[in-house]
């Protein structure tokens, strides 16, 4: 907390360890949010997020409304999916998902003279619901993490049993380089989110929130405080900016001082913790009871011709994106997510899902590729970037000689949420996220054998 | 000097404890071992392979001292081996099928057309991690060879045209293929299994063949020819059910039009059929304009990063 101005002394809170990464923001970051056109045909997979796929409630050749409820929750861990266009469904069939197997979706072909004006939906009093009704209107909205993660957000907003959570952190550090899509909301969305953020405060009966915003976007921070105005409750915090600071476990630990412990979750230490787009969303959604049909997604990198961050429906295919924004024939690379964290893909037929934020297009001649690997010269730079104070370096050549279990239970490989600085900053060029990403796979499946 | 013998005598002294300690503990926790364990795990190959479903060679003969497993159902362990196991214990041999691992795909690089090219760390493991890897057929093999790695034996190599070629006599069935691949495309079968579908593409016939010129379009001819429900088309691709692989010959390789479903022959590995694609070509199928946006040139795509 901001103790005696001690900020007028020693500058915003700062990440320990991590890296400064190019940001290369300026592309994206002045350009308001805009809308794509809809496609010829939308691809709603069932699972966008963590947890059990949706069933589908709707049958091949039903007329669905923008905004109506096409496939409903299953169980607790699982949200609704709602039509994001006014148009009939095809078909519902396997779709290709951005991790390359194929998974349940439907498929809606808008019709094409709709309005697609959002017609669906109710008012409701979210002042007079308790914190169990909020829950589930949250689930009902369909809304999950939109940082990435896609985790449903409701389930982050039941308290577990025997827990006490006294603070909402909003995560507004978006540390990615090229994202603007936070950036964006903050900028221009303001009401809604402190509004999800207020919601989210009453449905976990915390009594304060803390945006952290990174201190690179001082429009966002100067536009949050403006909405903010007088009202007690909510703290709007500047962070100076560095990377992985939009990590949960590293914002919590920078803005609060409290660690996350070792397979823990934030409500372990009191706190519950969303990103700055998805309170938007429930800001938005919740009062009329509506779901969650599109998102902001930063279409960037030097291989676009008209970047941008672009209000998608959920369910667009990414070659149609691409084609509305356009790519030079400089293009090598099309990823899916920032450039530290994101993954590549192999096939533009994909759908952009509600875990997306941002697709970049990188250019022949970018610091990615064909880089020669040489082994390992123990510099530590892995070590000393570290986030969770891991030992990559030794990880790495555990994972070179297929030593997986003991990469897990002796050196914690479970804590990396592969933030990436460690393969940033190697000279030797070994791609350690990988490896651990392997390992962690692998483990995953000895475990499912046993 | 007496500071010398009072330092040998203590020494002694203690020698001559241990001494005793040990000589008590080796009458009292002696443990009775069958001599015939030692004997028994002389004979066996002592690969260690686990395919018997022991945990080592060791394990298996302790097991067939007790007679809770056959020796015949060590299938790494030689006739002449297994009958001298039995021939020990004096005990039935019995008999287990030798078992291979078969590969449920046939697409190399130039017939499988691929999406993207892959750039990264050389496996299959780490390329299905990247959108399923780069293949446009989502059930292919990789072609990384992690199988041919991970092989204690010896039995698999890749050939010219990546894709893991197994050795039978080789293959011990010990499953460590099974599991390194991420596809599951390996699975074990017993030898006599002849008749074999060389795919997993479960995308409609159009698709696969597409994407693959050698997949299983699921035309359903080879489910016609086979006689009394041996092979039945499901989710768009053929399936041979063992349970009545007395029934199996090659006949329904004979019209297979991809060459998908082959016929394992003594010695001369897969068969096709004579209806089966001819390949010649030897380079790998070039990526796709279709399979790319359509505001850029085909050319640009040639180095596609995956």
């Amino acid at each position: 907390m901001n103790f005696f101005g001690a900020e007028r002394f020693f500058g915003p809170k700062r990440l320990w360890r991590g890296i400064h990464v190019p940001e290369h923001k300026e592309q994206t970051a002045h350009l308001p949010i805009r809308r794509l056109p809809f496609p010829p045909l939308l691809i709603v997979p069932l699972s966008q997020h963590a947890g059990k796929p949706a069933k589908a409630i709707v049958h091949e050749g039903q007329e669905v409304v923008r905004g109506e409820p096409i496939a409903e929750a299953d169980g607790f861990m699982s949200v609704p999916m709602h039509a994001p266009a006014t148009g009939r469904v095809e078909r519902i069939a396997p779709a290709p998902s951005a991790k390359g197997e194929l998974t349940p979706a439907i498929y809606i072909r808008p019709y094409p003279g709709a309005s697609q004006e959002v017609l669906y939906g109710a008012e409701q009093n979210i002042d007079q619901m308790t914190p169990a009704q909020v829950v589930a209107a949250v689930q009902a909205t369909g809304v999950v993490g939109l940082g990435g993660a896609a985790f449903p957000t409701h389930v982050k907003l039941k308290v577990p049993e025997g827990k006490k959570i006294d603070t909402v952190v909003v995560n507004g550090c978006e540390c990615e380089p090229y994202l603007t899509t936070d950036h964006r909301v903050m900028v221009e969305y303001p009401r809604q989110v402190l509004h999800g953020a207020r919601i989210a405060m009453r449905a976990v009966g915390a009594e304060r929130a803390v945006v952290g915003v990174e201190d690179n976007k001082p429009d966002a921070l100067a536009a949050l405080r403006a909405a903010n105005g007088d009202r007690p409750g909510i703290l709007i915090e500047a962070v100076a900016a560095k990377y992985p600071q939009g990590a949960e476990k590293m914002l919590v630990k920078v803005l609060l001082g409290r660690e996350i412990p070792a397979g823990g979750l934030p409500a372990d230490v009191g706190l519950a913790v969303f990103n700055v787009a998805t309170l938007a969303q429930i800001g938005e959604l919740l009062p009329d009871r509506q779901g969650l049909i599109e998102r902001v997604v930063t279409i960037a990198g030097p291989a676009v011709s008209k970047p941008g961050n672009y209000l998608i429906p959920l369910g667009t295919p990414l070659r149609w994106a691409l084609e509305q924004a356009g790519c030079t024939d400089q293009a090598v690379s099309v990823v899916l997510g920032g450039p530290m964290m994101g993954a590549a893909v192999g096939s533009f037929d994909i759908p952009l899902t509600k875990g997306v934020t941002g697709v970049l297009v990188l250019a022949k001649g970018g610091a990615y590729g064909e880089a020669q690997v040489f082994p390992c010269i123990h510099c530590a730079a892995c070590v000393n970037v570290c986030p969770l104070q891991l030992d990559p370096s030794h990880l790495g050549l555990l994972a070179r000689k297929d030593r997986y279990e003991e990469m897990e239970t002796v050196y914690h490989l479970n804590d990396c949420f592969e933030c990436g600085c460690c393969s940033y900053v190697c000279p030797a060029h070994i791609p350690l996220v990988q490896y651990f990403r392997v390992a962690k796979q692998m483990n995953r499946e000895r475990k499912a054998r046993s | 000097m007496t500071e010398f013998l009072i330092a040998g005598g203590i020494m002694g002294a203690i020698g001559a404890t241990l001494a005793a300690v040990l000589a008590f503990a080796d009458k009292k926790l002696y443990v009775y071992e069958d001599p015939r364990i030692d004997e028994v795990e002389g004979l066996l190959p002592k690969a260690n392979c686990g395919a018997c479903g022991c945990a080592g060679c060791r394990a298996f003969a302790e097991k067939a001292v007790k007679g809770e497993i056959a020796p015949g159902k060590c299938t790494v362990n030689s006739a002449e081996g297994v009958a001298a196991v039995a021939a020990l214990l004096q005990i039935d041999a019995g008999t287990e099928e030798r078992r291979v691992a078969r590969l449920a795909c046939a697409g190399g690089p130039h017939v499988a057309r691929h999406r993207a090219l892959y750039i990264g760390l050389p496996t299959c493991r780490a390329a299905a991690l990247v959108n399923g890897g780069a293949k446009g057929c989502s059930w292919g093999c990789l072609g990384l060879g992690d199988c041919e790695r991970v092989c204690t034996f010896q039995a698999i190599h890749m050939s010219g045209h990546s894709l893991p070629v197994v050795n039978e006599p080789l293959c011990t069935a010990c499953g460590d293929c099974v599991e390194v691949c991420p596809k599951q495309l390996f699975s074990l079968h017993a030898v006599s299994h002849r008749l074999w579908v060389a795919c997993r593409n479960m995308a409609d016939g159009a698709q696969a063949e597409a994407d693959c010129e050698v997949a299983c379009t699921a035309c359903g001819r080879c489910a016609v020819d086979a006689p009394g429900g041996l092979i039945q088309i499901v989710n768009n691709l053929a399936v041979i059910d063992y349970g009545r692989n007395s029934l199996a010959s090659p006949v329904p390789t004979q019209r297979c039009p991809t060459g998908a479903i082959v016929w394992f022959e003594k010695d001369q590995g897969p068969l096709r059929g004579p209806e089966a694609k001819r390949i010649t070509r030897q380079s790998p199928l070039p990526v796709r304009a279709a399979d790319l946006p359509t505001q850029r040139a085909t050319s640009s795509y040639e180095g596609m990063h995956s």
